[in-house]
């Protein structure tokens, strides 16, 4: 668990961080969100203190972030950046060994981590391991740069924009990439980002910010309905609120009991898209089915619009 | 095209191997150059010796620059050493352009004849080049990979060390090889104060008017100086070939 308690970046009269204070729960995904300027990547560099900050303190695990130096800190937390970082003079196992290097994990270790990393994000050891960062395409530097920094099996990652330099194909493959690996090691995960949609997508809880504070960070759909100020609808925009807060249920938790002749729709298909669905197609009911076949139940329109409401 | 440049290499390198060890071969060529039947080829020392020692003496206080340099251009990019940087740039500049001659006038009368004063010169003309390419190379690094670097947990010196100074690299390399043949010529002044070099057959033909020793000093010093800078360049093309996939 991170606990933020007060904390405050000043630069001369500036204050670019104002009090913040914020939990961010094990197993979790916390995304950041405000307007350039509004102090999201700096709360963030002040966890693992790229930024040192002013006053206030953060705990991660119940223990203060000072307790140790902040390189040490740092090599128990996974840092991803906008545009990678990746060291272009060093080869994709090589980037991906930093952090167990500088830890002194023995070359047995480090090579079947860098092996199992490189598995679990699709880049075949024998083609990629002594690829150059150069020579790797956008969305394949952009994992090479989440391996590296989950390397040494950090408890928590940081990630600043991780996919801001991807386009919206790649975006969405690679959000879904965070998403299993976020399962699968059951890391916990800060993530600034001025996207929405992505916010929405990946956070089990959103923050807002603006003006170095932090207005509401709460689960996705109580900042739709119960937003606690009006930057934060403007934020998540007032328009579509109501099919942002259909995309934020699966027709699996939504499915009442009942059949239905209408198209048939996976569990994890969002509302919004089986609106969407029934709209094309013109039918007034979805099948709910598993991949296996069976029935889950049906989604009726009324019952896809009554979710749409708070 | 690369075979083309090989063979001109190799033939310009044969050139000089053959000039400096079987120097009276070349004697016809340079006749026609001489009066009143004058040597044609410098015979009062031995031109593989004399070469050798310019190139010592430069090699030397190459080895001398790239330490002050490399070192000051770390100093000054550092956050505690930025203040620096003024001074340092002010030093490496009066280094560069106070005159070798100047330098050796001042520096006969401390240190006295010889290889000394001629190091101290070369030394001073041989920093800024080096200075420079350090700064700018080490400038250079993308902030993303330093952001990076910290962000994974290298302290200052682990991250200058296996990064900056790695992507530096090919930069402060270039700055040494272009101090190296800057200084190969500048050498040749090194033999008014009585330094080894290439340079005393150019004084000799100065001295005698013998066009024929004037020339030949001069061209083996510009042969010395083409080819070191090419060996140097493919020597380090070679070690900083990136490694890349068959």
């Amino acid at each position: 668990m991170i606990a933020v308690e007060n904390l405050s970046k000043r630069y001369g009269e500036t204050t670019v961080v104002d009090g913040v204070s914020l939990t961010v729960e094990r197993h979790s995904i916390t995304a950041i969100v405000g307007t350039s300027g509004s102090g999201k990547s700096t709360l963030l560099r002040m966890i693992n203190r790229l930024v040192e900050p002013t006053s206030g303190r953060v705990l991660i695990d119940g223990r203060d972030t000072r307790a140790e130096p902040a390189y040490l800190l740092r090599r128990r937390i996974g840092y991803v950046i906008q545009g990678h970082g990746l060291f272009p003079h060093r080869t994709v196992a090589e980037n991906i060994a930093t952090v167990p290097r500088l830890l002194g994990w023995n070359e047995r270790r480090i090579g079947a981590r860098v092996r199992e990393l490189l598995e679990v994000f699709a880049l075949d050891p024998a083609t990629y391991a002594g690829a150059l960062p150069h020579q790797l395409s956008g969305g394949q530097q952009q994992r090479v740069g989440v391996a590296r920094a989950l390397a040494a099996e950090p408890l928590v990652l940081l990630m600043d924009e991780p996919f801001g330099a991807l386009d919206p194909i790649i975006r969405a493959k690679a959000q879904d990439d965070l998403l299993d690996i976020q399962r699968r090691f059951g890391t916990t995960v800060v993530l600034v980002t001025h996207d929405m949609d992505e916010a929405f997508r990946l956070g089990s809880k959103v923050a807002v910010m603006s003006g170095g504070r932090l207005l509401q960070c709460d689960r996705p759909a109580v900042l739709l309905t119960r937003p606690a100020d009006p930057f934060v609808s403007r934020l998540t925009g007032l328009a579509d609120r109501a099919m942002r807060l259909l995309s934020l249920v699966t027709a699996g938790e939504a499915a009442l009991p009942g059949a239905s002749d209408g198209p048939a729709v996976a569990p994890t298909t969002s509302l919004r898209e089986v609106l969407s669905e029934l709209v094309w197609s013109g039918a007034d009911s979805a099948r709910v089915i598993d991949v296996d076949g069976t029935v889950r139940g049906r989604l009726t329109v009324a019952a896809i619009l009554a979710r749409g409401r708070p | 095209m690369p075979r083309a440049a090989t063979v001109v290499r190799l033939a310009a390198l044969a050139l000089l191997v053959a000039f400096l060890t079987k120097p009276q071969s070349f004697a016809p060529l340079f006749a026609p150059l001489t009066q009143y039947g004058a040597p044609p080829i410098y015979d009062q020392g031995n031109l593989l010796q004399l070469a050798l020692a310019q190139l010592g003496t430069v090699c030397l206080a190459a080895a001398a620059s790239s330490l002050v340099a490399v070192g000051l251009g770390i100093l000054v990019t550092r956050p505690s050493g930025a203040q620096f940087l003024p001074l340092s740039r002010t030093l490496v500049n009066i280094g560069q352009t106070f005159p070798p001659v100047a330098v050796l006038a001042v520096a006969v009368p401390l240190v006295g004849f010889g290889e000394k004063p001629t190091l101290i010169a070369l030394f001073a003309y041989g920093l800024l080049p080096i200075f420079e390419n350090t700064l700018v190379g080490l400038r250079t690094c993308p902030p993303a990979v330093l952001e990076a670097a910290s962000g994974m947990g290298m302290s200052a010196r682990q991250r200058l060390l296996s990064v900056e100074l790695p992507l530096a690299t090919p930069l402060i390399l270039e700055g040494i090889r272009l101090s190296l043949v800057i200084n190969v010529g500048t050498a040749t002044i090194g033999s008014t104060v009585a330094a080894k070099g290439l340079g005393e057959v150019i004084i000799a033909g100065l001295l005698s008017s013998n066009t024929a020793f004037i020339l030949q000093g001069g061209l083996l010093t510009g042969l010395m100086a083409i080819l070191l800078y090419d060996g140097l360049a493919a020597l380090e093309r070679r070690l900083l070939r990136p490694v890349t996939l068959d």
